[in-house]
């Protein structure tokens, strides 16, 4: 097995050889590596993440990851933002390109499954397909869409999701698929389709961009189920917990009522034994975890606020987007957001 | 390479009684078998670096997946596809699709290219800087962005409710230009028949008046009985058999119902891949012709033969051995650049094959197969281009 040696010795030599699998592998690289890369939507997506006018990633998902951040490493900017389209995300993923996505990713069967070995630790918003006209078609439901020109973004539920939808009512639709979000919304506003077809949520966002929002409507009908959230590889049970917990205290400190501004006060004070080991003040949580600080969910608390101050911040009703919080309010306020107690 | 010429240049009086190779010979033998060997390991290190890695992500290999339902909706298809076919038909579509985007790029970009390098020699000095600029502009700038810019451009078109309607049945609008389409029936494939038979009965004309103008020197035109053989067979066949149905466009609903549609997305990407190679066809054609030596001009001249028939019987002939090859390298790019597809949203074989990618995760298999694809385009295009520079070559006698 001369070969063998001498392909060894060839791949030491360029210092790039294949990658052992351990337990834990890819928690284990990004704290050797110091950082950790996150994969956002490109270009931007307003609202979710989007660099600001200095070139910084900032948003609702954007927040997602330096919050995990904090856990890893307790420095919310020990991350590195990767722009990736809908159509490289999971090959960027799946390759170790970036280590987490944070891009309004869909949690499916097929991506879990060991087709495509991703791993879903936690959903951090609740969404569902719908599909934006000009106001001048005067069209007020889905099902007046046959044979529409739609414009949709490849490689995401959406595009199979519309085809279900037309499917399923026995309508044609000439779909206009384009990878770059910007030029597919410019195909849009220009006239190229007479539908735009994305999350709501999404939806909402790229209207802010067109050239009129106003001229335009969503049409009320959801036709999927969409529950967004943070996308890993499969195989690391670790990161895994690390990424939901960090999701789960964000929701816990909204139900419990602590917020950016009073984070510190309560955790001086307060007597509850949940919310003293939430803010790590007793108990060894954080240790349980592996985050960097037994306090790392005060630590997150006190640098973006509770998940309600972040959505409010970023797809709130008094930002651009004024999403509504729908569906994304806490259990006790009617909402789908139900975090494990931590303890 | 020859053993004997070096071992008789080296040594020329001694005479060995087994040939053994020189030393030269011997070191360039051992060079190239290191060479083919560290080539070979080089790959099937790479070979086995993907399968490891593969195996740490616990991915696997196989195109168990093209049998599987796609899923994923294509804006404009050859043959007939819907979401529920397989990746399988759905990449055999993205092949057609890029397909004839090239087919009709590489003739268009001839035409042109050709055109704008006998312009480029003109006399006419504006002519000459006109087509000078518009190479060095086109040549000098990135073809994504050209695209993106004829992208742009027929975007701004008016909207399918105030389409353009130059012709009857034309519609040239943001959604494309349609046009009316015999339907395929009895009467449109007998009203085709008639028309190739009256193409060969008048390249049969072309024949016998050739062989007639060697025999007497007297030279007839073809042009009248030939075309009114063009118009008369299939005038017939109407008669006989029907008109063939049209298929005419209609604005029904959102959109245009019947007729074919050439897509923006096409068209686009088809401008901006004919303009963008006929400028580089063009210098092509004008090195090959200023290689041919001025002698052959005079000559010719001195024959008494006009200018048009100069070029088209002495100059281009011989160019034709300058040109062919660089030729069939544009011909491979046009091709390749087609698969800037992606960024206008055209559904050629790397934008359906991405798709693909991203939703079965096999990307190792979907790129192996693109890969072998376009390696099958190029390689039949160069097949087919030497064959042809192997019959305009220079004939030695």
């Amino acid at each position: 097995m001369k070969l063998t040696a001498f392909a060894a010795a060839a791949a030491a030599f360029l210092a790039f050889g294949p990658v052992e699998a351990l337990a834990g592998r890819d928690l284990d690289q990004i704290r050797q590596r110091g950082v950790m890369r996150c994969g956002v939507q490109a270009p931007s997506n307003p609202g979710f993440g989007f660099p600001n006018a200095q070139g910084v990633w900032q948003g609702f998902n954007v927040e997602i990851c330096r919050a995990v951040a904090i856990t890893i490493f307790g420095d919310p900017n020990r991350v590195e933002f990767v722009p990736v389209t809908t159509q490289s995300r999971f090959p960027a993923l799946a390759s170790g390109e970036v280590d987490i996505l944070s891009n309004n990713s869909t949690w499916t069967l097929t991506r879990d499954s060991n087709v495509n070995r991703f791993n879903f630790p936690a959903i951090v918003f609740y969404d569902g397909q719908s599909m934006m006209v000009p106001r001048r078609l005067n069209i007020t439901s889905a099902r007046q869409l046959n044979g529409a020109t739609v414009c949709v973004q490849p490689g995401t539920t959406t595009e199979l999701n519309l085809a279900d939808y037309f499917r399923q009512h026995n309508m044609r639709f000439t779909p206009v698929v384009v990878a770059d979000l910007d030029e597919l919304r410019r195909a849009y506003d220009s006239g190229r389709c007479d539908v735009f077809t994305n999350d709501f949520a999404a939806l909402a966002a790229q209207r802010t961009l067109l050239s009129r929002p106003q001229d335009h409507v969503i049409l009320p009908e959801r036709i999927s189920k969409e529950p967004l959230g943070p996308v890993i590889r499969q195989g690391d049970e670790e990161l895994t917990n690390i990424v939901a917990w960090t999701v789960f205290a964000l929701i816990d400190a909204e139900e419990m009522g602590i917020t950016q501004a009073n984070v510190e006060q309560i955790a001086a004070s307060s007597t509850n034994p949940i919310v003293r080991r939430l803010l790590g003040v007793e108990g060894n949580m954080g240790e349980s975890l592996g985050a960097a600080r037994a306090d790392y969910a005060r630590q997150i608390i006190r640098t973006f606020g509770n998940y309600g101050e972040i959505y409010e911040r970023w797809l709130g009703e008094r930002t651009p987007l004024g999403l509504e919080r729908g569906m994304n309010r806490t259990w006790n306020n009617g909402g789908l957001l139900y975090a494990p107690p931590a303890r | 390479m020859s053993s004997t010429s070096t071992t008789s240049a080296g040594m020329p009086a001694a005479k060995p009684l087994i040939p053994l190779p020189s030393p030269t010979t011997l070191r360039g033998l051992m060079w190239q078998a290191l060479l083919a060997a560290a080539v070979v390991l080089l790959g099937w290190w790479f070979y086995n670096n993907m399968l490891a890695n593969m195996a740490a992500r616990g991915l696997q290999f196989g195109f168990g997946f093209l049998g599987r339902s796609a899923g994923i909706p294509i804006g404009e298809a050859i043959i007939p596809y819907t979401p529920a076919d397989t990746y399988q038909r759905a990449l055999t579509v993205g092949l057609l699709n890029t397909l004839r985007v090239a087919v009709a790029g590489i003739a268009l970009a001839t035409i042109l290219g050709i055109a704008l390098g006998l312009a480029r020699l003109s006399s006419n000095p504006l002519l000459r800087a006109l087509t000078g600029g518009y190479i060095e502009v086109i040549r000098n700038t990135p073809l994504v962005l050209q695209l993106v810019f004829w992208h742009a451009i027929i975007l701004q078109l008016p909207s399918v409710r105030q389409a353009l309607n130059p012709l009857p049945g034309v519609f040239l609008s943001q959604r494309g230009l349609k046009l009316p389409v015999f339907l395929a029936d009895e009467a449109l494939a007998s009203a085709l028949l008639a028309l190739l038979a009256a193409a060969i009965l008048w390249i049969g004309l072309l024949r016998r008046e050739a062989a007639r103008q060697a025999a007497t020197g007297e030279r007839r035109s073809t042009l009248l009985p030939g075309l009114a053989l063009l118009v008369a067979l299939p005038l017939l066949s109407a008669a006989l058999v029907g008109a063939p149905a049209w298929d005419w466009p209609e604005l029904a609903g959102f959109n245009f119902q019947g007729g074919v549609t050439l897509s923006p997305e096409f068209f686009a990407l088809l401008l901006g891949l004919v303009i963008y190679t006929a400028a580089f066809i063009a210098e092509i054609v004008r090195a090959g012709i200023q290689s041919v030596h001025k002698g052959q001009w005079e000559a010719a001249r001195a024959l008494g033969l006009p200018g048009g028939r100069i070029m088209r019987l002495v100059i281009l002939p011989q160019a034709l051995r300058v040109i062919i090859p660089p030729l069939t390298s544009q011909y491979l790019n046009l091709t390749k650049n087609s698969s800037l597809a992606v960024v206008i949203g055209y559904p050629d074989l790397v934008s359906v094959s991405n798709t693909s990618i991203n939703q079965t995760g096999q990307a190792v298999e979907v790129i192996s197969i693109f890969m072998a694809v376009y390696l099958i385009i190029s390689l039949v295009t160069s097949l087919l281009m030497n064959l042809y520079n192997r019959a305009v070559a220079l004939k030695e006698r």
